[in-house]
């Protein structure tokens, strides 16, 4: 992974009159929300926010409503305006660009897909995808053939002329998602995109970004308040409470340690199995273990892991980029099983 | 919502939760109970007493003064800047485009006075816009209503308030359209014009006229700014209103993909708001009508003319005759321009049966018929001027005349003695309560009630109100005023409640009334007089009756929204805990529908106000006949210009106290005493 492609630094966004004072002040921005709101009748969405999107990621940012997810992605290209901090975008602070700056971010770099669609209502299919580029001010013919190969890469083929009140929940967003896709922007972001969809069109959608990934390999920042869509997409998930992080990391790190309470209910639930990997349950090398005994990396998911371990007579080794760094036995591996089978 | 602030401050917020609001309730009752009983005693001992009359023709000092600048403006007018360089070019302007659209329609200046275009060409032309902009049906509909006023005999008339109606309307979106599309975009913009336009609203049309004419002279000119002014809010309201109504993820998505503000307007916020403007246009057209008509008490030309003489002369018959081109007008412009307004839906052209292209190859081939009519106008006599040999006019005036001397010879028992009755019984005790009643006793009634209403602030306003009618030394014709639309209000009132109660409760009465409503509150406001004027002859009586019709359609719609907006779950509740219709009514409608109902007396009461101020024309007396006199003898002037003043301070202190009544809050603090038990 090379630089990051977004850096956010200390990143503060206050509701409410004189909001731009509190984040300088040591006593109020160590406040607590509640305690915030009853003070000055600000309201913090965003406190102190420090992370880094790497180029090419998934960057999932999780939280329950009201936790100040959807502010902060809007605060990334300034739909929301920061009360302070930075975010560096190409090693740019996006909170120093002027307007027409801002506005070749916007158009060049960045493009969002909203969680209700946003799409123009007057406007047919065709004319919704080359939005963006009409308004950049590509030629008619030129926007139109990119619009189609984009149309056609989201799965609308023949659906060009139709109207957006014409189409289905899903396939309004497939439109949303051609829109964004259609000014090549390096970076996509997403406000919760599926959330209001059915759980089975969810699914497919999930898929796609996921294809859409693949073939182009965008950086991605992703809201959503649904763990399973976060675990599914994400590279590395942050999960927000109050405005702050609570904590950042890859899925099985969340699941395998979570930093406190909070995250630990919420991913209860998780069947961790399907999650974590084998050097979460990892024993240390017992004596008497065969040096010949099968081999898995440490990075296998531990479903992944059971016919290996099952099949095998003796504890199975764990290596981890060249050293063995423990084993595993059929024991710890029945023990995730049943205390996901508890969980469920 | 002051008012509600407003209110907090002398009761107690504390703990006292039950109590507060009762406590509140009766202090306000009894300082309204206690207004009236003093207002009682003082009319029984001091009856008659400090007036304040002034009789028709005499002045006050003000009234020679107005007189004095009226003579000052006349004699200045071509040498001082302001109109020099400010008013007469605007006049001269406003009246090159209005003698344009004469000239096209109506009648030229020269030779035998006969329009650019003729009765042919004017059907064909505007017919074919009427398709252009709407469908066929209403195309066929225009041109049928303009041959029809041939038939009337009344072609060039309607000519003539058209070609006015066309100028004004183009004037209003010219200036309308940007400042509501500023307003829309800018809140800042929209919280400075919104109070500009809800006190233009207030007004009733006639109060416009004469400083207008004082300006502008009398004539086009100041009929055309004269209708500007009074047909601009719709349009400002609306497009501003559409423009704001955009959901902000649709506009949030816009600005992600880095538009301009002025790629937002033009991508976005203009074609998403485009039917809500069109339906501000039809909104002004209908209110150009409307002063246009009336704009001919100062010398516009058109049908207006035709009616106001008619009504002078108590000519029932032409005046009928009139009045139906108006109204038919009316229908026209409503109806090309709510189709207009479909079509302006987003997405309206994909459900069409033809194709775009059809409708333009056909749009073209109906455009060369429409050229040949307009040449055939241009040459041919017959095409040009309608021909009288079809005017059935004159049978329509003579019908109507002896169908209106039947009614009043032969309905006289029960017209008359149903005025009569309504007049001595109600209106004259009513009205000398008010103008017999000394004048600071009644000053001190209203403060009062104002203060009950809505605390200090409102008491402010309404006696300043009050200070200024003294001060413009027409009391008296003030309180006659006061009393016709107090009348006609509580009727309006009583209608509307029924009638809402009725069509909130049903869907079938809704959909049977409503249609009959909306075409009742697009009519001019002076068409109302012309048919009572018929049975009850020309009286006080006619104007409140006209007012009552013609403020009854607003009053009855804000009701029965009300009434249809109680959630249905409330309702269930009432009926499954075993209320009777009538405690359904009484219990739980009529008292959530509080706030509705209070704006349905505020708004009656401006209708009510415009009209039984109109209704000097047909013998209501007050302030609405100083008006008419003021432009009638100049003598007068001042005396009128001060009487429209009063109107205007009279419509301020009605309305205020209305909306006070309308802001105050039923009960505040949710208690035991729920509306659905």
């Amino acid at each position: 992974m090379s630089s990051p492609d977004i850096s956010v630094r200390n990143l503060w966004k206050v509701f409410g009159p004189g909001g731009e004072k509190i984040p300088k002040d040591p006593e109020l921005s160590a406040l607590s929300s509640a305690e915030l709101l009853e003070r000055t009748g600000c309201n913090a969405a965003v406190r102190d926010m420090n992370f880094d999107v790497a180029k090419g990621e998934v960057f999932v940012v999780m939280g329950l409503s009201g936790s100040g997810k959807s502010t902060l992605i809007r605060c990334l290209t300034r739909l929301i305006e920061p009360t302070s901090g930075s975010v560096l975008v190409d090693g740019k602070d996006v909170l120093e660009a002027g307007t027409t700056e801002l506005r070749e971010l916007r158009r060049r770099k960045m493009s969002m897909v909203f969680q209700h669609f946003g799409l123009l209502p007057h406007r047919t299919v065709l004319d919704n995808v080359s939005y963006g580029l009409q308004i950049r001010g590509t030629a008619k013919n030129e926007r139109y053939a990119k619009s189609r190969e984009i149309i056609e890469l989201v799965g609308l083929k023949g659906y060009e002329q139709h109207f957006p009140d014409q189409l289905s929940g899903g396939m309004q967003q497939r439109v949303g998602l051609g829109r964004a896709l259609a000014g090549d922007p390096d970076t996509i972001l997403f406000d919760e995109p599926f959330s209001a969809l059915d759980p089975l069109i969810r699914r497919d959608m999930q898929a796609e970004v996921i294809r859409l990934h693949k073939e182009m390999g965008k950086t991605m920042v992703f809201v959503t308040h649904d763990l399973s869509e976060a675990l599914k997409l994400g590279d590395r998930i942050l999960i927000m409470r109050n405005g702050e992080t609570v904590q950042c990391g890859t899925g099985d790190d969340l699941v395998g340690s979570p930093a406190d309470k909070y995250i630990a209910d919420f991913v209860s639930e998780v069947p961790r199995a399907d999650v974590l990997t084998l050097k979460w349950i990892t024993d240390p090398l017992a004596f008497g273990t065969p040096a010949d005994a099968p081999v898995l990396s440490a990075g296998t998911i531990i479903r992944d892991a059971i016919p290996t371990v099952m099949n095998s007579s003796c504890p199975v080794l764990v290596e981890d980029s060249g050293k063995i760094t423990g084993q595993i036995d059929r024991d710890s591996i029945l023990s995730v099983i049943r205390s996901t089978e508890v969980a469920a | 919502m002051s008012t509600l602030v407003r209110d907090r401050a002398p009761v107690q917020t504390g703990p006292v939760s039950v109590r507060a609001p009762r406590k509140r309730l009766s202090r306000r009752t009894l300082l309204l109970g206690g207004a009236g009983v003093v207002w009682l005693l003082g009319f029984v001992f001091l009856h008659g007493t400090a007036t304040l009359t002034l009789p028709a023709s005499e002045l006050t000092d003000l009234h020679r003064s107005l007189n004095q600048f009226n003579a000052w403006v006349a004699s200045n007018r071509a040498d001082n800047p302001v109109f020099q360089y400010v008013f007469t070019p605007l006049r001269a302007a406003v009246d090159a485009v209005a003698n344009l659209f004469i000239g096209i329609f109506a009648a030229s200046s020269i030779g035998l006075r006969l329009p650019e275009i003729g009765w042919l060409g004017t059907v064909a032309l505007l017919g074919w816009i009427a398709f252009a902009v709407g469908n066929a049906r209403v195309a066929l509909l225009t041109a049928a209503v303009f041959v029809f006023f041939g038939l009337q005999g009344l072609f060039t008339e309607a000519a003539y308030t058209f070609a006015l109606v066309l100028t004004a309307v183009l004037f209003t979106l010219a200036v309308g359209i940007p400042l509501g599309v500023l307003a829309g975009v800018y809140g800042r913009v929209a919280k400075l014009i919104t109070p500009v336009l809800d006190f233009m609203q207030t007004l009733p049309t006639f109060v416009y006229l004469a400083p207008l004419a004082l300006i502008f002279l009398i004539g086009p000119a100041s009929a055309v700014i004269a209708t500007v002014i009074y047909a601009a809010p719709p349009v400002i309201r609306l497009t501003a209103h559409g423009i704001r109504c955009i959901p902000e993820n649709t506009r949030e998505a816009s600005d992600s993909l880095g538009t301009t503000g002025w790629q937002r307007l033009v991508t976005l916020q203009l074609p998403l708001a485009r039917r809500t403007i069109v339906m501000g246009i039809n909104q002004s057209t209908m209110a150009a009508l409307s002063m246009v008509t009336i704009a001919a008490l100062i010398a516009a030309p058109g049908l207006g003319q035709v009616v106001i003489r008619a009504l002078q002369s108590l000519d029932v018959g032409t005046a009928v005759n009139a009045g139906l081109s108006i109204v038919l007008l009316a229908i026209v412009l409503d109806r090309v321009t709510t189709a207009a307004s479909r079509r302006a839906e987003p997405g309206a052209n994909r459900k069409r049966r033809i194709s775009r292209r059809t409708r333009y190859i056909l749009l073209a081939a109906t455009l060369l018929v429409v050229l040949a009519a307009v040449q055939l106008s241009r040459t041919m006599l017959w095409a040009a001027a309608f021909p009288k040999e079809l005017n059935v006019g004159p049978a329509i005036v003579s019908g109507v005349s002896s169908a209106s001397e039947w009614l009043q010879t032969n309905l006289f028992l029960f017209t008359v003695s149903f005025r009569e009755a309504v007049t001595n019984g109600i209106l004259n005790p009513f009205q000398s309560l008010l103008t017999e009643t000394p004048f600071y006793l009644l000053v001190a009634v209203i403060v009062v009630a104002a203060f009950a209403l809505g605390g200090w602030k409102l008491a402010a306003v309404a006696a300043s109100c009050l200070a200024v009618i003294i001060y413009l030394g027409l009391w008296s014709d003030a309180m006659v005023t006061l009393a016709g639309t107090l009348v006609a209000t509580a009727v309006v009132m009583v209608l509307g409640v029924i009638f809402g109660v009725a069509m909130g409760r049903s869907n079938k009465v809704d959909q049977l009334m409503r249609p009959m409503l909306d075409a009742g509150q697009t009519m001019p406001a002076f068409v109302y007089l012309v048919p009572f004027l018929g049975l009850f002859g020309a009286t006080r009586f006619t104007a409140i009756i006209a007012g009552i019709i013609y403020a009854a359609p607003v009053a009855i719609k804000i009701a029965a929204d009300g009434i249809a907006a109680i959630s249905p779950t409330v309702m269930e509740a009432a009926v499954s805990s075993g209320s009777t219709p009538w405690q359904v009514i009484t219990k739980v409608q009529l008292p959530m529908a509080r706030q509705s109902l209070a704006l349905a007396a505020n708004q009656g009461l401006i209708y009510v106000l415009a009209m039984v101020v109109v209704g000097a024309l047909v013998g209501a007396g007050g302030l609405g006949y100083d008006v008419v006199a003021g432009f009638v003898q100049s003598s007068l002037f001042g005396k009128g210009l001060a009487a429209g003043l009063a109107i205007v301070f009279l419509g301020i202190l009605l309305d205020r106290m209305t909306q006070a009544a309308a802001a105050h809050p039923v009960r505040k603090v949710p208690s035991a005493k729920s509306p659905a038990h």
